[in-house]
């Protein structure tokens, strides 16, 4: 039943491991929870969340587990804490069991999690709607909000079940909404030191030498802090199938623009795929040639691209395809996005549509020239590893 | 009952178990999450909202276990090896210039840190290490293996300081840079929620014992509709609250005018945007 609990849990994804379930084990056994259902959810907690992200996560998946528990509460109080004092026995795991704890891939972990999940349907459920809204991803729960759970009695478990079921921490998740100062933290990941500046900093071995040649006259030496060195052009994707996702667009720019620590940081705009230009202003009227953003930023700064990659083949294989008919572009915009990519050591697609509506021929042609990330969170943080130690394959 | 076997061998009642204190409202969260990092000795990793009482929690438990506090307030220039200790090289340098001390001893050279000055007490110690975010995004990672063993070594002398008794640690963060995984996985979490009007009512009468409940009343009524004001860039919190009630009755203010101006805006309100949403601030 427990263990099932830590399985349900990594599905919410959840890190939890053999590491963090043996210090549960172990705080149950000294008797931590005081034989208390709260008490267990609380020390469970403490234990097995991170930050106040997982909460949700949590509460859902204690919520859904212990359900069935909580309706017959109190004739099952007993059993439960009988669990719970059993739990002492867990302690005992063998070495061999632990190692095989730890071997179990994610592949295994998922089949046994959905082996448990079937048996726990049939024994507890039933087929009750809490099925119906447990899906299978971690980011599917959307508005539904599981309220109207009938809790029986005054059991013991009835405080720790309307806790975990009130939700109350589902503003904390991080998959689901992405602030500016969320994108400044992950942001401030981008860093490369390097020391240039104001000598502010003693340097003891160089101190230490000169003191030596000095015939033993100190003499101190001083050297710059190191400082970030982090070059980023952000190049976004305007108007059309951009505007619904505008605001977070907005939020990504002001963050990365109020963000003080780069070196340098310029912004330029695009429409739907770029082409000989890109554009100083949203309203297209200032051009900068490929050419000479190039010249102005050299490979070493970072490119992050910002766009939903999703157009119309044509604008994006053949000459002449820019969606403004005005403009005759010479070259086809997957040319001009590989000068980009080829120029730039380090690049990143953002893309603002959920990775699940990414399969579309435009998307995959730009996937196979920049390292794509969806603008949350996780994505971001992805897209900023990909730029500081190098393209890994882009996540999907 | 068969326990599991570290180091020591403990018992549920071996440890000392923190219940708060007079001074300190604490939920049976809170309580619980303590007690676990207590037991488990394990570092309490605290969060939540500013003004919520993470920092005082630490001085909660020192004082609710009689146990000496430490201190270390992180800045954004702290570096991990400055919480061990110190060497003083300079004054080394100086000394050996113009030769006021025996500069062959290393040793009174080296200061020890807050870190170091907790593994060295010869009492258990709670140890603060407070904003943990504040410093470099390694900052953390730098921490764990003295953390986890609670001993590290002083190249310069090698002498090897290794903690008399596990000190609690308390880690409060105010959610700034993420922390690393690495890290909060050695933790016990806590997010210390705003507290509801309940436990707001119990923590003012804490402070403030003789308020009359009809001045609490209102007081609470204006805070938590000041709270509700959208877009205010820094919400007051429990110790705005409990500054703005103090500042009310030194000043001996009537507090049946509270709805139509807000005196004292400036304990509650810390930002010059946020004093602008507000009508009755203006005035």
């Amino acid at each position: 039943m427990l263990t099932g609990f830590m399985f349900a849990l990594r599905r919410q994804g959840l890190k939890v491991g053999p590491q963090e379930w043996l210090a549960l084990m172990r705080a149950i056994g000294m008797g931590l929870h005081e034989s208390r259902f709260t008490g267990f959810y609380n020390v469970a907690r403490s234990l097995l969340c991170r930050t106040e992200a997982d909460f949700d996560a949590y509460d859902q998946v204690f919520a859904n587990h212990f359900q069935g528990v909580a309706l017959k509460a109190r004739e099952l109080s007993e059993e439960i804490l009988g669990w719970l004092r059993q739990a002492a026995g867990y302690l005992n795991i063998s070495p061999e069991e632990l190692a095989a704890m730890e071997k179990l891939g994610l592949d295994e972990l998922m089949r046994q999690l959905e082996e448990r999940m079937r048996e726990q349907d049939g024994e507890h459920h039933g087929g009750n709607r809490w099925i119906g809204t447990g899906g299978t991803s971690p980011f599917g729960w959307g508005g539904a909000h599981p309220t109207g759970i009938r809790i029986g009695g005054q059991s013991m478990g009835r405080s720790a079940m309307q806790v975990a079921e009130l939700r109350r921490f589902r503003g904390y998740r991080t998959d689901l909404q992405l602030d500016v100062r969320q994108i400044k933290v992950a942001l401030a990941r981008l860093r490369e030191l390097t020391r240039e500046g104001t000598r502010e900093e003693l340097d003891v071995e160089e101190s230490i030498e000169a003191t030596c040649k000095n015939a033993g006259e100190l003499t101190l030496v001083w050297r710059a802090p190191r400082r970030n060195n982090v070059r980023l052009v952000l190049l976004m994707d305007v108007g059309g199938s951009m505007d619904p996702h505008s605001r977070l667009v907005s939020r990504l720019f002001s963050a990365a623009h109020s963000s003080r620590h780069f070196k340098a940081f310029e912004a330029y705009y695009f429409h739907n795929c770029v082409y000989d230009d890109v554009y100083h202003d949203a309203g297209f009227w200032k051009g900068l040639p490929l050419t000479d953003l190039f010249a102005k930023h050299g490979p070493e700064t970072k490119l992050v691209m910002v766009g939903d990659a999703l157009m119309h083949p044509v604008e994006l294989f053949q000459p002449n395809g820019a969606i403004t008919w005005t403009q005759h572009n010479f070259r086809p915009g997957i040319e001009c996005l590989r000068r980009l990519s080829d120029h730039f050591t380090r690049v990143a697609w953002l893309n603002p549509e959920p990775d699940r509506y990414w399969r579309h021929p435009t998307v995959n042609a730009i996937r196979d020239l920049f390292p794509m990330f969806p603008l949350t969170l996780d994505g971001l943080n992805g897209a900023v590893s990909s730029l500081v130690k190098g393209p890994v394959r882009a996540r999907i | 009952m068969k326990l599991f076997r570290r180091s020591t061998d403990r018992r549920a009642q071996d440890f000392r178990r923190f219940t708060g204190t007079d001074s300190y409202i604490s939920s049976p969260a809170l309580q619980d999450a303590v007690n676990v990092a207590l037991a488990l000795e394990r570092p309490l990793l605290l969060r939540g909202e500013p003004g919520t009482g993470k920092t005082l929690l630490a001085h909660a438990i020192a004082e609710g276990l009689g146990m000496p506090l430490i201190t270390w307030f992180v800045k954004s220039t702290t570096q991990a090896a400055e919480g061990l200790y110190v060497y003083d090289t300079v004054q080394r340098l100086h000394d050996s210039r113009f030769g006021d001390r025996d500069v062959s001893d290393i040793r009174q050279y080296i200061k020890l840190g807050p870190l170091g000055k907790a593994f060295s007490a010869d009492d258990q110690v709670v140890l603060l290490i407070d904003e943990v975010d504040k410093a470099d995004l390694e900052f953390p990672n730098d921490l764990l293996n003295e953390l986890d063993n609670m001993t590290f070594t002083i190249p310069e002398t090698g002498d090897e300081i290794t903690a008399k008794h596990r000190p609690m640690v308390v880690i409060t963060s105010n959610n700034e840079k993420e922390l690393p995984d690495a890290f909060l996985r050695r933790c016990v979490f806590h997010y210390i929620e705003f507290p509801t009007e309940e436990q707001m009512r119990s923590i003012v009468a804490v402070h403030h014992p003789d308020l009359e409940r009809k001045v609490v009343d209102q007081c609470m009524e204006t805070f938590y509709r000041l709270r509700e004001v959208s877009g205010l860039r820094k919400r007051p919190s429990t110790s705005e609250l409990i500054d703005w009630i103090a500042a009310l009755r030194f000043s001996g203010v009537d507090t049946s005018r509270l709805g139509k101006e807000l005196p004292f805006v400036g304990t509650l309100l810390k930002m010059e945007q946020d004093l602008k949403k507000v009508p009755a601030a203006r005035s």
